[in-house]
């Protein structure tokens, strides 16, 4: 995969918008009545993001929430990710694959830092999957 | 090299004993700060791996022939060396594990006949994982009570508590001497006092300790200690316990099979001796060896000036570290600790620190260390933390202090 390289370590992931959506993170906060909530958890350094998706009545994403906390890479990472959201159907979101996340962030991820980049991708993933079976 | 000399041990002469040290990452000379979760090897190591293989490899206890009967004399001269580095009567009271957890583990099995409904087992809040899941497990199967020995702010254990949680109902009391995520060394000679008033076994987890510091289990007083080859200087798959001879005789084992049987019938078996009633099949032998070289690296040099030259660095770096805005350091002050320091700064996550310390060839750990519980009570999900050894230098302690200055340049806090 073009964007893991193993030799990549240091500040260079730490470009300026990176740190801008660490420090305002992009639709923070909870959503009463979402149909959709769901918390992925990194237990290998305690990183969490909790997702609200509120959908309407097409099967669309109407609104977008998270609680992210974590590194600066896992938190910018739902922060944009969030900002996607809204308008897309389940459907849409379902077939995005991780590449998709990963462009998305704009930067290189080494192999270490992989599940942090990729922890909000799996809980939209996870929380449209329960959804699903719930239905 | 300048900086390299301290107190009566040459840095830089040990230095050279460990080619890796010579690494270069990401464009920078390898300062290797992660020594709570394996210690480099050093060159005396590797040969006498390398020297078994080349000359000696072949399974122990078991033939009659040249090879067998040299692997057999040097697995058991290992067990010999471990003995004697922690005081320890004999070789019969040394079991090779492949780590501290396996020889914890160990023990959670092998004292289940002690332990039944009612009963307590006293370990601490401050314990790291593999000293509190084998427990969690053990008082499940028996219907037993586990009990934490409280710390205070400063991460030192709580005297009221220590007294307050060991009773008449305690049956083990399993506390860790140093922490790998606090640096805070405890007073096991105490404890162990209060465990023995009550009738209780007695088990120190030295992972942290046994690699840098003289550590005795007469002077400890402890029934048991468990410790890892592999975080001083020994091969990796490499691990200790060490129990008082009535106490192995009386703990069972947990793992059946060769070599750990003295005579078996299609019904039963009887055990062999000690301590090869708990080394079960064939062991990791050339490990064995290689932890017997790291022994007598170890000891060459001397424990009481390796815990003196880390002492040192530890308060150079406390000193260097306490001057970063915005730093905090968790535990207690350098003198009560051994050479670990875990530490966060305001508004950076311990990864995001990890990741700019590696970019200047930096190696520290990130997380919770294996403590989760404790991080939760000291209100973090994890931090970020620096760990000497015999090797390392001021010079790297100035180097870390620079690249925390650029992680908060990053990120402007
Ligand atoms: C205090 C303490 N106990 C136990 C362990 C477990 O050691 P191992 O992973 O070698 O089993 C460690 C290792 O990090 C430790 O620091």
């Amino acid at each position: 995969m073009e964007a893991i390289d193993t030799n990549y370590a240091g500040e260079g992931m730490y470009r300026e918008f990176i740190l801008d959506h660490f420090k305002n993170p992009r639709n923070f906060g909870t959503l009463e009545n979402a149909e959709i909530r769901h918390r992925e958890f990194n237990p290998l350094c305690g990183d969490q993001v909790e997702i609200f998706l509120k959908l309407n009545g097409d099967g669309a994403i109407q609104d977008v929430r998270h609680t992210a906390r974590g590194c600066a890479i896992s938190v910018s990472a739902m922060s944009m990710l969030s900002e996607t959201l809204r308008g897309l159907t389940l459907r849409e979101v379902a077939g995005m694959g991780k590449e998709s996340m990963l462009g998305l962030l704009g930067i290189p991820i080494g192999p270490v830092r992989i599940k942090c980049a990729l922890l909000p991708f799996y809980a939209l993933k996870g929380g449209i999957i329960a959804y699903e079976s719930r239905k | 090299m300048i900086g390299t000399r301290m107190k009566g041990l040459d840095v830089g002469k040990i230095m050279a004993d460990f080619p890796i040290l010579n690494r270069v990452v990401n464009g920078k000379p390898l300062a290797y700060l992660d020594n709570s979760a394996t210690s480099q090897k050093p060159l005396q190591v590797m040969e006498a791996i390398s020297h078994y293989y080349a000359h000696s490899n072949s399974n122990i206890h078991r033939g009659v022939h040249q090879l067998s009967a040299e692997s057999t004399a040097a697995y058991e001269e290992a067990h010999s060396k471990a003995a004697a580095f922690i005081g320890a009567s004999s070789m019969e009271e040394i079991v090779f594990t492949k780590n501290t957890t396996e020889s914890i583990n160990l023990l959670a099995y092998g004292l289940g006949s002690r332990l039944g409904k009612g009963d307590e087992i006293v370990v601490t809040q401050m314990e790291h994982h593999s000293n509190l899941v084998p427990w969690q497990q053990a008082a499940k199967r028996a219907g037993a009570t586990l009990k934490f020995i409280e710390i205070d702010q400063k991460g030192e254990l709580k005297m009221e508590s220590i007294e307050g949680s060991i009773t008449k109902k305690t049956r083990v009391v399993s506390v860790v001497h140093a922490s790998n995520a606090l640096g805070t060394v405890n007073d096991i000679r105490m404890i162990g006092e209060v465990a023995h008033e009550n009738g209780s076994v007695f088990i120190v987890d030295g992972a942290q300790s046994v690699p840098h510091m003289p550590v005795d289990v007469k002077a400890i007083g402890c029934d048991f200690l468990a410790f890892s080859g592999h975080k001083m200087l020994g091969p990796t798959g490499t691990g200790v316990l060490f129990g008082r001879r009535d106490m192995l005789e009386e703990t069972e084992p947990f793992i059946f099979g060769g070599d750990m049987i003295r005579e078996v019938s299609f019904g039963e078996s009887r055990w062999n001796a000690l301590p090869w009633k708990f080394e079960a099949g064939t062991p990791n032998i050339s490990g064995g060896i290689g932890l017997g070289a790291a022994i007598d690296y170890l000891q060459g040099i001397g424990m009481e000036k390796i815990e003196e030259q880390e002492k040192s660095l530890t308060s150079y770096a406390f000193k260097q570290l306490e001057t970063i805005k915005g730093l905090k350091i968790y535990g207690p002050p350098p003198e009560k600790r051994i050479g670990v320091i875990s530490f966060n700064i305001s508004g950076v996550h311990a990864h995001d620190v990890a990741e700019i310390l590696n970019g200047e060839g930096i190696a520290i750990r990130g997380g919770h260390h294996c403590a989760m519980p404790l991080m939760h009570l000291l209100g973090v999900a994890g931090s970020a933390r620096a760990s000497f050894y015999l090797y390392n230098t001021r010079e790297e302690v100035d180097r870390l202090a620079a690249a925390l200055e650029k992680v908060k340049k990053i990120f402007s806090v």
